[in-house]
């Protein structure tokens, strides 16, 4: 591995003697403006983006200056020796740094900013173990395609490979679970690096990029200009899907019966929620959203069957077993949609749309690929579909949705009450939804109480619902929704948090609290680990082997959620009573001035129902315990 | 499984071969050479890969590492279209008495014999797999001491360059 090049003496020469003051900020001119059309158009994320004229600056000021004509307003993170040089200019920014209690935070907060606002999120941490601490929040954001730039300081490129005192590879420790990643030792690559790994993480299929910037890189002096040449020779993200397949497709939905549009989370990463219903109507044809699609279609529209999967309603799983061709639209037929692969929608054909080429056919192989940005590529479909229809007829769904409605009426989302006498906390969520309405925004951990947020809140908008979907990391909610609120702090922002998640990250309330980041944490409290706990109920004989946590109903609440809560500076009230719900919620919504915690004991008996058993076909849903839908017979 | 070999152009930075070979591992595809090296084009390099794979698995092989920003082009060569070589270096036992024999041996396959001691040669031959598998089993008799071979290199037939194309749509 080359370490890089030092500092040139020419470069050296120029170094001013006083304080290196940053630049007069040059104002946009006709001139400059195609220069900066020029990347406007190679890059959707754009702050300032002024041009600036060469100016020595140190590599610090450097990383501080790009991030402002990068447009960022806000970044997460937390200093430590080898980005200390980084957080003296960042001082002085007018950007918005917010100090976390742990860099897993700072990770989540930017993935969840960068969720509600569709830019991209910026975290920073120090080497070693600051960098490795970013790993989980990295390896989400990549399972979830959320643009994140992380920025981790490094020992200097002269101690690099030498076990220095918190010296980590973090470029090769995270080289699986980026998007791409840089390791910066000449402060004269900063500009241009930093532009790349902001261009990389927010275009075609969006992810994280890591830049990790040796100590040295960050103190030494460098020529500044703006904007710098972005070369990335390998990197040509195809937007426009090609026409001929998207006649293809038409073609194909106009000879469908049974066709579904599955939907997943690419359709909210490409701001696609008004093409998609475009689309929708004009096929006629229910609509199914992933886990990671919530809200990009209305729950409330009559084409809406529901979110597919393991825990999906009956309706969406069965629509899909039952078709005769998926649409499939930012979707990556996830082992947790489709179940055991070969038996998923036996009789369907595949239209697959996606940015990304190598998600098509990676795990069902697709009849009509379509590769580009499905912003693009829907509009176009619609066109297509409409003039295929007008030249071959709209074909006649009704069968079809008398068979899908029938399902939706007879096997819609419920649950049944405990058997301990305990509140279900179904209920808690769905009355959470209900009392804050479509225009909040919801932010789940993972395990059961992230699948009833799934079902029972109404998502009506995209960008409302954020959870950890791929990775599956406990502890995502208290963070994400931190930075949520931070990118959208006029909206509600709840964390629906599950007591095993909220003891993984809760230190966090301390930054909302502090910086005014008035979150509302509800804590889903069945007292145990409520997934693993379902399925050793359900598969291991209810051996409950090391998931009770003890913190319900007569335990020893161990930790006391409510002193937790007012220890951090949070308004904080216990919720025992199905009565006392409501008016808790309420008590919540009016409060604005810190974050709430509430915790919410409730039975730790409730299951998540519908489940699709792993190893097995979708077609062995159950609705509840052992309970398996009577299919009726087609005609 | 049948074998591929892949041409890849890379941008020539730090950690570029890492990545490839990562790659390779968290995804379990199964690489049976690597050949790595400098182009004509500074700043380029190209990598040789022959990969185990069937149909399906090659194109998912191809389509992750284009997804690697590194990597600049792929081209699949197919033993009818290319050129394609490997390198080898046998140390074998040859005294006076056996000597004769390991050359007139190695000359038949065009090896080159390019170091001698009282009791071994070192040839050096290049050829195709099956060629060099040849050369081995008849040095065999004589007491193979040591082998070192390449990963295979391949160039398509032909007056196009792989290169060349690249940069210019790059």
């Amino acid at each position: 591995m080359s370490k890089g090049s030092p500092i040139s003496p020419s470069l050296l020469a120029t170094k001013s003697t006083g304080a290196t003051k940053a630049p007069e900020r040059a104002d946009r001119t006709a001139d400059n403006a195609a220069v900066v059309a020029d990347l406007a158009a190679a890059s959707p994320v754009l702050g300032p983006n002024n041009v600036v004229p060469p100016t020595v600056m140190t590599g610090s000021q450097a990383i501080v200056r790009s991030l402002e004509e990068l447009g960022v307003d806000d970044i997460f993170g937390l200093p430590g020796g080898a980005i200390l040089p980084t957080y003296d200019p960042l001082m002085a920014s007018t950007m918005n740094h917010v100090l976390v209690r742990h860099e897993q935070g700072a990770g989540h907060a930017a993935q969840g900013y960068a969720m509600v606002t569709g830019r991209v999120g910026v975290c920073i941490a120090t080497s070693g173990p600051g960098a490795t601490n970013l790993v989980t929040a990295i390896m989400d954001a990549h399972m979830d395609s959320v643009p994140l730039v992380a920025i981790t300081g490094q020992v200097s490129s002269g101690v690099i490979g030498t076990d220095a005192f918190q010296e980590a590879d973090i470029v090769g420790i995270t080289m699986p679970i980026t998007k791409h990643s840089f390791l910066v030792t000449d402060p004269n690559d900063i500009p241009h690096v930093m532009a790349e790994a902001f261009h990389l993480a927010s275009t075609g299929r969006p992810g994280p990029v890591l830049v990790d910037v040796a100590k040295d890189a960050q103190v030494g002096q460098m020529t500044f200009s703006w904007p710098p040449k972005i070369d990335l020779p390998g990197y040509r993200p195809v937007t426009r899907g090609h026409n001929k397949q998207v006649r293809e497709a038409a073609k194909l939905i106009a000879a469908s019966t049974k066709p579904v549009l599955y939907v997943g989370g690419g359709v909210v990463k490409a701001h696609a929620s008004a093409e998609l219903l475009a689309l929708a109507e004009a096929t006629g044809a229910p609509v199914v959203t992933t886990l990671m699609a919530k809200g990009v279609f209305p729950d409330s529209h009559p084409q809406h069957v529901g979110m597919p999967g393991m825990h999906g309603s009956v309706s969406a799983v069965t629509a899909l077993q039952q078709a005769d061709l998926l649409i499939t639209l930012g979707a990556r037929f996830d082992d947790r949609v489709t179940g055991v692969l070969k038996t998923f929608a036996p009789m369907a054909k595949v239209i697959h749309a996606d940015i990304d080429p190598a998600e098509i056919s990676k795990n069902r192989t697709a009849d009509v690929p379509i590769v580009g940005s499905v912003k693009e590529i829907i509009p176009e479909l619609t066109d297509a579909v409409h003039a295929q229809f007008g030249s071959t007829g709209t074909p006649d769904l009704t069968t079809w949705w008398a068979f899908l409605n029938n399902l939706k009426e007879t096997y819609p989302l419920g649950w049944t009450e405990p058997d301990d006498g305990l509140t279900a906390p179904q209920k808690v969520i769905e009355r959470i939804g209900a009392l804050t309405g479509p225009e909040g925004v919801y932010v789940a951990g993972v395990g059961q109480h992230q699948m009833w947020a799934a079902q029972f809140i109404k998502y009506e908008r995209p960008h409302a619902w954020l959870n950890s979907g791929g990775a599956g990391t406990m502890g995502y909610a208290v963070p994400a929704a931190m930075g949520a609120k931070v990118g959208e702090p006029d909206r509600v922002v709840w964390a629906i948090d599950g007591d095993g998640c909220f003891q993984m990250t809760n230190q966090e309330l301390a930054t909302c609290a502090i910086n005014n980041i008035p979150i509302k944490v509800a804590v889903i409290n069945n007292s145990s680990l409520g997934m693993v706990r379902q399925w050793q109920t359900l598969f291991y004989e209810g051996r409950y082997s090391n998931t009770d946590l003890n913190t319900g109903h007569d335990t020893v609440r161990i930790p006391d959620f409510v002193k937790l809560g007012e220890a951090y500076g949070c308004a904080s009230f216990r919720c025992e009573r199905d009565e006392d719900i409501d008016a808790t919620i309420q008590k919540a919504l009016e409060i604005n001035d810190r974050p709430v915690v509430i915790d919410f004991v409730v039975s730790p008996n409730s299951m998540v129902w519908p489940m699709v058993p792993a190893g097995v076909s979708n077609d062995q849903i159950q609705v509840a315990r052992n309970m398996t839908p009577e299919w009726e017979e087609e005609d | 499984m049948s074998r591929h070999t892949l041409s890849v152009l890379v941008e020539d930075k730090p950690g570029v071969l890492t990545r490839v070979a990562s790659l390779f591992a968290r995804r379990a595809f199964n690489i049976n050479s690597l050949a790595v090296g400098p182009t004509e084009v500074p700043g380029i390099s190209r990598m040789t890969v022959v990969v185990d794979a069937d149909g399906d698995l090659i194109e998912q092989v191809t389509k992750q590492l284009n997804k690697l920003i590194n990597v600049i082009k792929i081209v699949e060569l197919t033993s009818e279209s290319s050129v394609q070589r490997d390198h080898i270096l046998v140390k074998v036992r040859a005294d006076a008495a056996t000597r004769l024999q390991v050359t007139q041996a190695a000359d038949l396959f065009r090896a080159a014999v390019v170091d001698v001691s009282t009791d071994s040669l070192v040839i050096e031959a290049t050829g195709t797999p099956e060629k060099l598998a040849a050369l081995l089993s008849v040095l065999e008799p004589f007491g193979i001491r040591e082998i070192v071979q390449s990963g295979t290199l391949a160039v398509g037939r032909g007056s196009r360059s792989m290169s060349d194309r690249a940069l210019r749509s790059a």
